[in-house]
């Protein structure tokens, strides 16, 4: 069975909610939407306070090319334009909107037929996505239709579909593909037109039988389709090294994945495609993974953008008592919060509350110097040299190590003997020498 | 007896040869070296700690050499003194200029800023707030993991275990500029030492709206412009929430201290104050809550070692609460 050939790990899936089907969560009373859930420029506003707002109106538009639309998760009226603590630990804008009730906006299809015909053309394809807003849902926010706009020169020969879900614990993906299949496919046959490919591979991992079984059952009178079971591999979910996986090709260090002829969606970014072109859907809406040993009833909840992280955690049973962590994301990429305010954007896929033992530290020592992170690294790096030199702020020397190659995986952590903190110390240079590389630019 | 005799004949005459060709190399190749250069650095402190914005001290002695005059140029590790030495060795008049000492613009101890999480990754500061804004509500205070204390060169800084936060000792700072580098959320700032090292400053760097950064913290910066209306020097700016006082202008009247109600204005080794009634009366009737004693005030001396004058606690009485949004 195929997987990518550098590092990588294998942590425990502890797939909790594997079998818990997808339940639509209540409307919060306060939807908080905040302005900058996708990577590029933030959006810029478009209503103001005090202005009543319908679902899937827009709220926000693109502030650039590399930036999305947000539209408004629920209607009601915008009781304030402010700030809020998001999953990044500091104070972001956002807009606040007091839910009155589930006034959707005309142009939405709301019926559950399946849309099989897809008659628009590429371009057009393109602006609808573009339109909704959708950003990569696997968690990078990327937005959707920048991937689907290949620069002149460059074509793509082979659309990868990320069903792999490698994170520990998240499921949101995988029911999604049992409970939503058809409608992934009509997804993937649009973004196919839209790309002007002939060929789609759907990846996932081995340890979702029932996913591969339906997928491929579903796409049996789709050849150009096909379904890849992979090997179990974190973190097979990565960009590249998900393409390295299904093609064999790696990517560069520096390039993107078009430049080796490849277009990677997940397949969660593939059913909004699906509910946008065909449904009028802008993204105002996602499945979240709610889980942990310690939860109640963990599960996976229909959210809308802008439901507070509380509200999501009541839902699974509330907070347990011994809880330590809070954890937007999935155990090795996730993030901790600050508090339960929190809301819900694009890119989380997951909220998972870790026990005060689980979530402990265990004590640092000094590095051996056994090279367990670089056999880990999947992208090829040195994490203890990376990690030392962020510490000494030394970051000529970090740029010339490849610092930027980093995924952020989290691998070399959570190898290392000695439990280092490596990858906090690489994400600091990371940021460091990405804003010395963009200043020299300008 | 002649085998020795040889290997030292061989040996002698290659040491003679070699010395022969590094002797004409050195005189061939030597470098042309401005003498003052070695003696500009003889005087400097040769902390190499790049206060003066040079690489170094040798930096420091070479550009001090190289310009036509020493304006601009100081070493504010050595002060006047060293500028003056180097000023006779150059032959030329430094400008003079009043000493500067490193200042924290946070008060934010763990009794006035309540901890809303816990942090337990790296004891890094340059990490903590890569990560997020901090273990407590206000996301620009002091982190008090330390990394000004680890680029201090002359140990002028050390954390209280107290209060959690860095403590400046006035006599050892030379004001290099250090800690204002490496501290990631700029708290540190070098200010003139002052007349009898008497200094006022705005010891907050919260940007927030007033509700906001009440909540976070006792001391925060409201934005609240009181100390600015109370100014009769025009010393004290409000930007984003937060009062500034240029140094420049300010003349030490205090009374931006008095009118100050969150006690964000610091004052350093000033006298006690004479007349006590009075600044009672400025603070009384506004303040209903007044008589409530404050747990924290007393003991306010944030930045620097005890010589600091105690505030009176009636000056920072608390007006009534605005609604916390």
């Amino acid at each position: 069975m195929k997987t990518f050939t550098i590092g990588g790990i294998h942590p425990p899936e502890s797939k909790l909610t594997a079998g818990k089907s997808i339940v639509d969560l209540p409307l919060p009373r306060q939807a908080v939407v905040l302005l900058g859930q996708h990577i590029g420029a933030p959006a810029q506003l478009v209503v103001e306070r005090g202005a009543v707002v319908k679902t899937g109106q827009l709220l926000a538009k693109a502030g650039g090319f590399v930036s999305a639309n947000i539209h408004s998760p629920v209607s009601g009226k915008v009781s304030k334009i402010g700030e809020v603590t998001d999953a990044s630990g500091y104070p972001k804008p956002a807009v606040f909107i007091d839910v009155t009730e589930d006034d959707w906006a005309e142009e939405i299809v709301r019926t559950e037929k399946l849309e099989r015909e897809c008659r628009l053309t590429p371009q057009e394809i393109v602006a609808k996505i573009a339109e909704a807003g959708i950003v990569g849902m696997g968690g990078a926010c990327f937005p959707a239709s920048v991937k689907l706009t290949p620069p002149p020169g460059k074509k793509c020969d082979l659309l990868i579909i990320n069903a792999v879900e490698c994170e520990p614990y998240l499921t949101a993906d995988h029911r999604l593909m049992l409970e939503k299949g058809p409608e992934i496919v009509i997804g993937i046959r649009i973004l196919m037109k839209a790309l002007g490919v002939d060929r789609a591979v759907i990846g996932i991992e081995e340890n979702k039988p029932d996913a591969i079984e339906l997928m491929r059952h579903l796409t049996i009178s789709y050849p150009a389709i096909e379904v890849l079971p992979l090997q179990m591999h974190y973190p097979q979910g990565g960009e590249k090294q998900l393409i390295e996986a299904v093609s064999g090709r790696q990517v560069p260090s520096g390039a993107l994945p078009i430049d080796v002829g490849k277009v990677v969606q997940n397949v969660g970014t593939v059913f909004a495609v699906y509910e946008a072109v065909q449904k009028n859907k802008p993204l105002i809406e996602r499945i979240v993974t709610v889980t942990g040993k310690s939860l109640k009833n963990p599960g996976n909840f229909r959210v809308r953008i802008g439901t507070p992280i509380a509200d999501l955690i009541e839902a699974a049973g509330g907070l347990p008592e011994n809880a330590g962590k809070i954890i937007s994301g999935g155990p090795m990429m996730g993030k901790a919060l600050v508090g339960m305010d929190v809301p819900v954007a694009k890119g989380t896929s997951g909220v998972l509350v870790m026990d005060e033992a689980e979530s402990a530290r265990k004590p640092v020592s000094d590095c051996i110097r056994c090279g367990k992170c670089i056999g880990a690294c999947p992208m090829g790096l040195e994490p203890y040299l990376l990690s030392a030199l962020a510490e000494h702020q030394i970051w000529d020397r970090l740029e010339k190590e490849h610092i930027m190659d980093c995924i952020e995986c989290g691998c070399c952590t959570f190898t290392c003997p000695a439990n280092r903190p490596l990858l906090d110390y690489m994400r600091v240079g990371k940021a460091k020498v990405g804003a010395i590389i963009r200043s020299r630019k300008k | 007896m002649n085998a020795i005799l040889i290997a030292l004949i061989v040996l002698g005459g290659i040491g003679l040869l070699l010395a022969i060709v590094l002797f004409s190399a050195a005189k061939a190749f030597k470098v042309e070296e401005d003498p003052r250069i070695g003696q500009v650095q003889a005087v400097l402190p040769g902390a190499n700690c790049g206060g003066c914005g040079f690489p170094g001290c040798r930096g420091f002695a070479e550009t001090c050499v190289k310009s036509d005059s020493l304006d601009g140029l100081r070493c504010p590790v050595g002060g006047d003194d060293v500028m003056k030495q180097v000023g006779v060795i150059l032959d030329m008049v430094p400008a003079e200029s009043k000493p500067k000492v490193a200042v924290l613009r946070c008060q934010g101890t763990c009794e006035r800023r309540p901890r809303t999480n816990r942090y337990d990754s790296a004891p890094s500061c340059m990490i903590a707030s890569a990560l997020y804004g901090g273990e407590t509500g206000c996301s620009y205070g002091c982190l008090g993991l330390g990394d000004c204390v680890k680029v201090c060169q002359f140990g002028a800084l050390s954390i209280d275990p107290a209060t959690g936060m860095p403590v400046v000792d006035e006599d050892k700072c030379t004001s290099c500029g250090a800690c204002v580098k490496a501290c990631p959320k700029g708290l540190f700032e070098l200010r003139f030492k002052g007349p009898k090292s008497r200094r006022i400053y705005v010891s907050c760097r919260n940007k927030d709206k007033g509700p906001v950064a009440k909540k976070a913290c006792e001391t925060a910066c409201i934005g609240c412009s009181k100390c600015q209306k109370a100014c009769e020097f025009e010393a004290i700016t409000i930007e984003n929430n937060l009062a500034y006082i240029d140094f420049n202008k300010c003349r030490m009247c205090r009374k931006c201290v008095e009118e100050c109600p969150q006690g964000s204005i610091v004052e350093l080794n000033f006298p006690p104050r004479k007349k006590k009634e009075d600044a009672a009366s400025v603070a009384e009737p506004k303040a209903a809550p007044a008589a409530e004693p404050k747990v924290a005030e007393p003991k306010s001396a944030p930045a620097v070692e005890p010589k600091v004058a105690e505030p009176q606690a009636a000056t920072v009485a608390e007006p009534k609460a605005p609604a916390a949004e």
